[in-house]
């Protein structure tokens, strides 16, 4: 086993060395006089550098002697209800305690209120990092983006009453969304806030499933505070501290991430706090903590690829058949490579989208003070474009990083031939633990419906511009032209669809987000490519893979026809 | 446990080479080792005298002094002891402490701890995994003149008579109750110890002896000069306390070598040698054979 989960990583710290957060931190840290008020606070954007490091060096460090080796009694064991109550396994409890001895809960609050005012980049690294030593123990850590939001939304009151705690590791968060009758479509959430007109208090009613360690001592409820609404303006968000009145009904008995326990609540009669304003529940709030959780399953997605690949690599160097290691053989050296490409394409593309959703909030800080905003007379313009790029890069990452995901542990488990079928072997769990990904915080599904729209308005085409105008050197140049050519099929492509009708544009929706990610992709391994040799042969190999894919994908759009559609009633609709 | 009131804890820590991983390149001809070829670490029990009395202050309160003598490069420990959670670390260093032995040793431990002031526990690894004497420890008990419990492995209880302790051995463990102020020598089964903070690591990082600024002034050259990072240092408490001879009370003909009772008379350097063995055939017959000799000879069974 590994010693250090970051320092062993070297692609992880290649992705921190190349972050562009300077003008974000600059902003984060108020020009640096946080400094002089917090011991830990950075002095200048190197030292806040140095300071990510040594964060990511500790988690890692955690991840690979406390928490990794134990992940498989985790899952064995796995979260357990008795007597109305839930207990985590007893791995999982060590490996809380570990990362709260470590303080490195709330790391990303403001100082004020005990964190470390970290970007959300490093937080996403941070979660990649867990979820390669316990998928499950990351949707627990993950689930402080609750605090985020509060922070974000609460008011200074609530914030001041709760954010320290999460600070502390004294409580733990978590997002209560779904109902039985609302999944994908929350906007038809049923569980009833009623207001005390006399007391001005608010109280909840109903049944929330599918609640991700809904256990938590602070929840974020979405309900219908307007009576006899029947759609997403009626919803409201409120924040509940867990007492009697919350009964955990039962957890589910899952296909993977065991250590995460899934909750059933009720309701009765409990008390709640209105987060924000009323009817923004899930238009602004839900969907704003929806946002950060997105990026935080892709890059959960992507520690445990990172971990399927480990056991595949080193199991095909260390299987002999043939009269030698199988990864010699060119099928199985294909699907490593193949493998590889695409985790270090997610790593890029999460940095890529981190930073744009760090500079929204950074502009948003810089915008909502009069004085600052003065000094800063782009901002407006800035804000527009990085919460355009925001707003179409997140659910593109979560799309790919989770399909990712689950394509990687296939592989991996493939290379493992019948051994990696059984038990014994690290990789059924990891294919077991994957698989949700694709599924919580919106299907892949959802999130082409979320991305379709923007970039049917060519939302990526000035990365793109930008990117095609840089010069890669001699070298380069042929794959810039293959891509630079891929980059007009794409928007051409764009075009087409565009103008189809709606039902017309949702069936072939896929095919465009498809190319519009693999382009992406590629632009971004294209300048990691001048970084080394091996970069440069990793684009290489990452191209000839995927370019072929676009084709494809624009071939299916060019032809695009209604029959498919049509053949819902004959083939699905007659008897078969 | 019931709550009664803060105590002021020392615990005593030592530098070491990772002498869990000797390699042929590390030993020298003559049977010493050469220390620099190996990894200069936290002594392993130290961490867990460390932890326990990291404990203790977590349920009681109190200060938690870590003292550690050594060269400046010991000066990592201390800051490792200070991402851990002790509040105050000191270095001992001085050439005059040099070649010291077990004796010159707990003598300049025991001048320090007099210098710090009132304490009620003093904490120590039961044995560093260079020297493997275990002698520190209860030799500083005994200079100090307070009771010493060697093989701590809890302390159960903790009141206004004083404490009561888990002693471990091989074939069980043993409760001793004893008054206060004492010293304690821990074992490895203790405890595991807690890992290092992130946000202490952050905080510390600077922290540093004067010895090591042209270091961090390579790193950071925004300070400017030696002096300005001093008093960076100064102002923000990050400064390691370093104490000399000079700032103890002592006899300096009981320091470093010259106090150092101890000779090495012989080092043998052993060489494993397998003189005998024997092949055995890699058929079932041969396997039969091994088993039955093995039963014959109690080995198993």
């Amino acid at each position: 086993m590994a010693d250090n989960f970051f320092l062993d990583n070297l692609d992880l710290q290649f992705r921190l060395e190349r972050l562009d957060l300077r003008e974000v931190v600059e902003i984060k840290e108020k020009g640096y006089s946080t400094a002089n008020r917090y011991p830990a606070a950075p002095r200048n954007y190197e030292d806040a550098r140095d300071n990510y490091r040594l964060l990511l060096e500790v988690l890692g460090d955690i991840c690979a002697s406390v928490v990794a080796p134990h992940a498989a009694e985790a899952d064995e064991e796995g979260a357990q209800f008795c007597n109305g109550e839930v207990q985590y396994a007893a791995a999982t409890q060590k490996a809380i305690q570990a990362l709260k001895q470590a303080e490195l809960m709330g790391v990303m609050l403001p100082w004020q209120y005990g964190g470390l005012n970290l970007p959300e980049t490093l937080y996403q690294m941070m979660v990649e990092i867990l979820s390669r030593a316990e998928a499950g123990l990351m949707t627990i850590f993950g689930l402080q983006e609750i605090a985020s939001s509060i922070n974000e939304f609460g008011s200074d009151e609530m914030k001041a009453r709760v954010l320290p705690r999460f600070s502390r590791g004294e409580v733990a968060g978590a997002m209560v969304l779904t109902e039985p009758d609302a999944g994908s479509d929350l906007g038809s959430v049923q569980t009833r806030a009623t207001l005390d007109e006399a007391t001005g208090k608010w109280h909840l009613n109903g049944v929330k499933r599918f609640i991700t360690n809904g256990c938590a001592d602070i929840q974020l409820v979405l309900a219908r505070s307007e009576a006899g609404s029947s759609d997403a303006r009626g919803l409201s968000l409120f924040l509940v501290e867990r007492d009697e009145t919350v009964h955990i009904r039962r957890i589910e008995n899952k296909l993977g991430i065991h250590s995460s326990p899934t909750c059933e609540i009720q309701y009765n009669n409990t008390p709640a706090e209105l987060v924000g304003k009323r009817r923004f529940g899930l238009m602004r709030y839900a969907m704003a903590l929806m946002n950060g959780a997105r990026l935080a399953v892709g890059a959960q997605a992507l520690g445990i690829a990172e971990a399927a690949y480990r056991e595949a690599y080193q199991y095909a160097q260390e299987r002999r058949q043939f009269n030698q290691p199988i990864a010699n053989l060119p099928a199985v050296s294909r699907l490593l490579l193949s493998m590889r490409g695409e985790i270090e394409a997610t790593r890029a593309l999460l940095s890529e989208t981190g930073c744009w959703v760090d500079r929204l909030k950074a502009y948003e800080e810089l915008s909502s003070d009069t004085e600052r905003a003065a000094a800063n007379p782009d901002v407006r313009q800035k804000l527009k474009q990085a919460s355009n790029l925001a707003d179409t890069l997140t659910p593109l990452t979560k799309y790919y990083a989770t399909e990712m995901g689950n394509r990687v542990c296939y592989l991996a488990m493939q290379i493992h031939g019948g051994v990696g079928y059984m038990r014994e072997f690290n990789i059924e769990r990891h294919f077991r633990d994957v698989r949700v990904t694709n599924i919580y915080e919106g299907t892949s599904q959802l999130q082409i419906v979320a991305a379709i729209g923007k970039l049917l308005g060519h939302a990526l085409d000035p990365l793109f511009d930008e990117w095609c105008a840089q010069d890669y050197g001699p070298e380069l140049a042929p794959l810039k032209a293959q891509l630079a050519e891929a980059t007009e099929l794409l928007k051409q492509a764009t075009d087409v669809l565009k103008a189809q009708e709606r039902d017309m544009i949702d069936y072939y929706a896929s095919d465009l987000v498809n190319m519009a990610v693999y382009v992406l992709n590629s632009w971004l391994l294209l300048q990691d490519a001048q970084a080394s040799e091996r970069k440069r042969d990793l684009a290489q190999v990452y191209l000839a893979e995927h370019l072929p894919d676009v084709t494809r994908a624009y071939q299916s759009i060019l032809n695009a026809s209604a029959a498919p559609l049509q053949a819902r009633d004959t083939v699905l609709g007659a008897a078969f | 446990m019931p709550h009664t009131r803060p105590y002021h804890s020392i615990v005593l820590v030592k530098q070491v080479p990772d002498t869990r991983n000797v390699t042929g390149e590390v030993m020298t001809k003559d049977g010493t080792m050469n220390r620099s070829a190996l990894p200069a670490i936290f002594n392993p029990e130290d961490l867990n005298a460390l932890e326990m009395a990291l404990d203790f202050k977590d349920r009681h309160g109190g200060t938690l002094t870590v003292l550690s003598m050594g060269p400046l490069q010991a000066a990592e420990v201390l800051r490792d002891s200070l991402c851990r959670g002790a509040d105050q670390v000191i270095l001992l260093s001085d050439r005059k402490f040099a070649g010291a032995d077990t004796q010159a040793t707990s003598y300049t431990l025991k001048c320090a701890i007099d210098k710090i002031g009132p304490y009620d526990l003093v904490f120590c690894g039961r044995q560093a995994i260079d020297g493997d004497t275990a002698q520190v420890g209860p030799q500083v008990a005994e200079k100090l003149g307070v009771p010493q419990i060697t093989y701590a492995e809890s302390i159960i209880e903790a009141d206004e008579a004083g404490i009561v302790v888990q002693r471990a051995f091989d074939l069980g463990t043993e409760l001793v109750k004893c008054t206060l102020p004492c010293l304690l020598t821990v074992v490895g089964s203790a405890n595991q110890p807690r890992p290092a903070s992130a946000r202490k690591r952050i905080e510390y990082k600077l922290a540093a002896v004067p010895a090591e600024y042209p270091g961090l002034l390579q790193k950071w050259p925004e300070f400017g000069s030696e002096e300005l990072l001093d008093k960076h240092l100064t102002e923000r408490n990050l400064k390691i306390t370093v104490w000399s001879a000079a700032d103890l009370k002592v006899d300096e003909s009981q320091l470093g070598l010259a106090g150092s009772p101890t000779q090495v008379h012989k080092v043998s350097y052993v060489v494993l040698e397998t003189s005998e063995s024997k092949d055995i055939p890699a058929t079932p017959e041969g396997v039969q054979a091994l088993i039955q000799e093995l039963i014959k000879e109690y080995i198993v069974g």
